[in-house]
C-alpha cells in the first residue's frame, strides 16, 4: 500500500483532475505543498509576482480553456491578495479552485502569525468553500471542489488547507474517490419541455423577436447551438459584453453589444421588441437600465442555469431553468417539427426597421486634420493586422469598451474581459493564463496606461515563462472613463482622473527584459503594429499616445430606457 | 409580509454562516432565527422569519437553494402550518401584583418555573403573537428579562421537509 502525505495527497488528486498547470506564490503555510509539487514535477506552476495576479491567470486560462483555473496562495497576506480576482470570477461565473494556505490547526483562531480567516472573508465572492480537518480528506474534497466549480452556474470554490493537514510526517493512503454525489447539490441541465414549447409558440407568433445573448452562451459551450437558432429564426441577435464572439460579429443577423455602450440599433431593436430571448445573460443593470422602462412591449423567454438570475431584476414570462446547451438542444429540435411557423412577412419589416437604425452607423467617429489619434482607430487596426483572429483580454475603461466595439470577434472564448466586477488589472494576467493554455495562439491585452500599472510587476512573471503578449497600451493619460463622467456629469471637474509623472513604459518594459514601442501618430500606426505581431515569441508593449479627450457613444441616459442614448457629444436619440 | 421559512440543511461548520451571510450580503432581514440538528444528525433545520413582498422572498428562496448547504426548503407560511416559540421572561412580582400575574400566566397556559420571594419566572410556547401579548398584559413595567427562542414551524397534515 502506498502511503502519501497530504501534500502528496494534494498534487495526486489535482493530477487526478486533469490539472497541469497551476498559478500561486509561496510562503510559509504551503511550504509543504511547494516541495510536493518540486518533488513530483506532475504539475507546472507558474510564479506571480502578486497573489492577485495568480487568481486572474488562473481566471484567464479558465476563460479561453473551458476548464477549471486553480490557484495556490499562502495563508494570511497571500491568500487576502487573491480576493479581487476571486470577486472577478465569481461576478463572471469563471470555474476556479484556490487552495489558500492557513496556519497549523492547533494556532487557528489564536491571531497567529500570517493568519486570516479566509473562509469568512472570501465567503462573499465564492460559490463555495471548504475546511479541510485532516489529510485524508484532500482527495474527496478536491473532487467535489472541481465538480461544484465546473457544474451549474460556475464559479470560484476555495479549500483552506492548514499547514498540519500538509505535514510530510503524517502518510495517508490515497484512495481515489468515486463519483460525486451530494444529495444537497444537484444542478439542473434539462430545461422544462412544456415551457420550451411555449417559448416556442411564442416565439414563432413574434412579429419583432430579438435574441439577446450573454456569457452563458460562452460558458454553457453553446455557440454552434445558438448560430443555428439564430440562423433558424432568421431574427436579429445582439450580445452582452460578456457574450461577444459566441455569435460572429460580423454575422449578418449581428447588431451589435446591447446596454450602456452597446450599439444603437441593438438598444433600439430591444426596446421596441415584442419578444426577446434571453440566452444565458442576466438582466444586469448596465443592460437594462430603468428596469421599470425596460422594453415595454416585449414577452420575456429567459434561458438560465440559475433560477436565481430568472425574473431578479426583470420579471420573465417564460423562464426556462437549465443549462442552455440542453435548452437551445431541444428547442431546436422542437423548431424542426414546425414547418412554416415564422412570419416572415412581419419579419421582413421588423428587419426594414432595424436597418433603418443601422443607416445611422452609431460607431462611426470623425478624426479631424491635425487631431490627435483616435482609441477607436487603435482597435479597429489591430483587428485589421490580427485578421480578427487574436485572443484579446482587456483591461476596464474606456480602451475596453473600444475592444468590444470594434474588434470583430469571430469565435466564443476569444473575448476575455471582467464584465461584472470591471476589475482594472485584470488584463495582463489573464492574458498570461490564455497564452499559458494556448502557447501558439497570439494572445493580445488591451489595457490603458491606468489599468496597466495594476499588475505591471507581472511583465517580470512573463519573462520567467516566455509569454509573447502583445500588450496594446491606448494611452490616454488619464483614467478616461472616469474622465468621461466627469465631463457629463460633473462638468469636467476632473477630480483625479487625470496622471501626472506617467512612467515611460518603453523604458520600463525594456527594464523587464521586453520590447517596447512608442506612437504617436496614426500615419505610423500599422506598420508598428506589423512589426509588433512579427516579434512571434517576444513580448512586446506599444504604447500608444491617443486623443486624450474622446468619449465612448452610444452612452445610455442613466434612468432612462434601453432607447435613450447620448450619441456623441452633441446628439441624442 | 411575514414569512417562515424553514430549511434542512447539511449539519457542516459553516452553513449556518454562509446563510446568515446571504442575507445581510444581500440586504435582507433575518427577524427571528433557530436552529438544531434534527433526528438525522447529519442534517439540521434552521427556521427563519424575515419578511417581503412576494419578489423578494422569490429571490431569498431561490439565492438560500443555491447554497450548496441547503438541502431543501420550504416557506411554511405558503400553506397550513404549526408555528411556536418559546419564552422565558421574568417578572416582578410582588404584593397585589403577584397573585394577578399568576392568573395571567394561567390564562396564557404559561409555567412558572422558577420563584423567589420578589420575581417569577415564566415559560411560555405559542405563536409569536401570543407571546407578545401576555407582555402586553403583564405590562412592561413588571418585566425584567425576557428570553426568545425564534420561531420554529412544521406544516400541517402530511406536508414534510424530509429528504
Ligand atoms: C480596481 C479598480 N479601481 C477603480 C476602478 C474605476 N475605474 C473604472 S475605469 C477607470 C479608469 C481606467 O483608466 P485606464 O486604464 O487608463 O483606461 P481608460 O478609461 O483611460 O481607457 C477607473 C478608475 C475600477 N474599475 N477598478
Ligand atoms: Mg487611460
Amino acid at each position: 500500500m502506498e502511503l502519501l502525505s497530504g501534500g502528496d495527497l494534494l498534487v495526486r488528486s489535482l493530477e487526478a483532475e486533469g490539472v497541469e498547470q497551476i498559478f500561486g506564490y509561496p510562503g510559509g503555510s504551503v511550504l509543504h505543498i511547494y516541495d510536493a509539487l518540486y518533488r513530483h514535477k506532475t504539475i507546472e506552476h507558474f510564479l506571480v509576482r502578486h497573489e492577485q495576479a495568480a487568481a486572474h491567470m488562473a481566471d484567464g486560462y479558465a476563460r479561453v480553456t473551458g476548464e477549471v483555473g486553480v490557484v495556490l496562495a499562502t495563508s494570511g497576506p497571500g491568500a487576502t491578495n487573491t480576493i479581487t480576482g476571486i470577486a472577478t470570477a465569481y461576478m463572471d461565473s469563471i470555474p476556479m479552485v484556490i487552495l489558500s494556505g492557513q496556519v497549523p490547526g492547533h494556532l487557528v483562531g489564536e491571531d497567529a502569525f500570517q493568519e486570516t480567516d479566509m473562509l469568512g472573508v472570501s465567503r462573499p465572492v465564492v460559490k463555495h468553500s471548504f475546511a479541510v480537518k485532516s489529510a485524508d480528506e484532500i482527495p474527496e474534497v478536491i473532487k467535489k471542489a472541481f465538480y461544484i466549480a465546473n457544474t451549474g452556474r460556475k464559479g470560484p470554490v476555495l479549500i483552506d488547507l492548514p499547514k498540519n493537514v500538509t505535514n510530510p510526517a503524517d502518510l495517508f493512503e490515497y484512495k481515489q474517490p468515486g463519483k460525486v454525489v451530494m444529495r444537497s447539490y444537484n444542478p439542473v441541465s434539462r430545461g422544462h419541455s412544456g415551457q420550451i414549447k411555449k417559448a416556442v409558440d411564442e416565439i414563432l407568433k413574434a412579429k419583432r423577436p430579438i435574441i439577446y445573448s450573454g456569457g452563458g452562451v460562452v460558458q454553457g459551450d453553446s455557440s454552434e447551438l445558438l448560430v443555428k437558432l439564430v440562423e433558424k429564426l432568421g431574427c436579429p441577435i445582439t450580445s452582452t459584453l460578456m457574450g461577444l464572439g459566441a455569435y460572429p460579429c460580423g454575422g449578418d443577423q449581428f447588431v451589435g453589444m446591447l446596454g450602456m455602450h452597446g450599439t444603437y440599433e441593438a438598444n433600439m431593436a430591444m426596446h421596441h421588441s415584442d419578444v426577446i430571448l434571453a440566452v444565458g445573460a442576466r438582466f444586469d443593470d448596465r443592460v437594462t437600465n430603468n428596469t421599470a422602462k425596460f422594453c415595454p412591449d416585449a414577452t420575456i423567454i429567459h434561458i438560465d442555469i440559475d433560477p436565481a438570475s430568472i425574473s431578479k431584476t426583470i420579471s420573465a414570462d417564460i423562464p426556462i431553468v437549465g443549462s442552455v446547451h440542453q435548452v437551445l438542444t431541444d428547442m431546436l429540435v422542437q423548431l424542426e417539427k414546425v414547418k412554416d411557423g415564422i412570419d416572415d412577412e412581419a419579419l421582413k419589416s421588423w428587419w426594414g426597421r432595424v436597418k433603418e437604425w443601422q443607416v445611422k452607423d452609431c460607431l462611426k467617429y470623425s478624426v479631424a486634420d491635425g487631431e490627435k489619434m483616435k482609441p477607436q482607430q487603435v482597435v479597429e487596426t489591430l483587428c485589421k493586422v490580427t485578421n480578427g483572429d487574436a485572443i484579446v483580454t482587456s483591461d476596464v475603461g474606456q480602451h475596453q469598451m473600444f475592444a468590444a466595439q470594434y474588434y470583430k470577434f469571430k469565435r466564443p472564448r476569444q473575448w476575455i474581459n471582467s464584465g461584472g466586477l470591471g476589475t482594472m488589472g485584470f488584463g495582463l494576467p489573464s492574458a498570461m493564463g490564455a497564452q499559458v493554455a494556448y502557447p501558439n495562439e497570439t494572445v493580445v491585452c488591451v489595457t490603458g496606461e491606468g489599468s496597466i500599472q495594476m499588475n505591471i510587476q507581472e511583465l517580470s512573471t512573463c519573462l520567467q515563462y516566455r509569454l509573447p503578449i502583445k500588450i496594446i497600451n491606448i494611452n490616454n493619460q488619464s483614467l478616461g472613463m472616469v474622465k468621461q463622467w466627469q465631463d457629463m456629469q460633473y462638468d469636467k471637474r476632473h477630480s483625479h482622473s487625470y496622471m501626472e509623472s506617467l512612467p515611460d513604459f518603453v523604458k520600463l518594459v525594456e527594464a523587464y527584459g521586453h520590447v517596447g514601442m512608442r506612437v504617436d501618430h496614426f500615419s505610423d500606426l500599422e506598420a508598428a503594429m506589423e512589426e509588433c505581431f512579427a516579434l512571434k515569441d517576444r513580448l512586446v508593449f506599444m504604447d500608444i499616445y491617443v486623443d486624450p479627450n474622446e468619449h465612448v457613444y452610444p452612452m445610455s441616459i442613466a434612468g432612462g430606457a434601453m432607447k435613450d442614448m447620448i450619441l456623441s457629444k452633441t446628439e441624442r436619440t | 409580509m411575514r414569512r417562515i421559512i424553514s430549511i434542512l440543511m447539511e449539519n457542516e461548520p459553516g452553513a449556518l454562516s454562509r446563510i446568515v451571510g446571504l442575507f445581510s450580503q444581500r440586504g435582507y432581514n433575518i427577524d427571528t432565527l433557530t436552529v438544531a440538528p434534527t433526528d438525522d444528525e447529519t442534517l439540521s433545520r434552521l427556521t427563519l422569519t424575515t419578511s417581503g413582498d412576494e419578489r423578494k422572498i422569490e429571490q431569498i428562496t431561490k439565492q438560500l437553494n443555491k447554497l450548496i448547504e441547503v438541502a431543501k426548503l420550504v416557506d411554511l407560511s405558503e400553506g397550513a402550518h404549526v408555528e411556536r416559540e418559546l419564552m422565558l421572561v421574568k417578572l416582578k412580582a410582588t404584593g397585589a401584583q403577584r397573585a394577578e400575574i399568576k392568573r395571567t400566566v394561567d390564562i396564557f397556559r404559561g409555567q412558572i418555573i422558577d420563584v423567589t420571594p420578589a420575581l417569577y419566572t415564566v415559560q411560555l410556547v405559542g405563536d409569536s403573537s401570543k407571546l407578545d401579548a401576555f407582555v402586553d398584559s403583564v405590562g412592561e413595567a413588571s418585566v425584567l428579562e425576557v428570553v426568545r427562542s425564534g420561531v420554529s414551524g412544521i406544516g400541517r397534515g402530511d406536508k414534510m421537509l424530509a429528504l
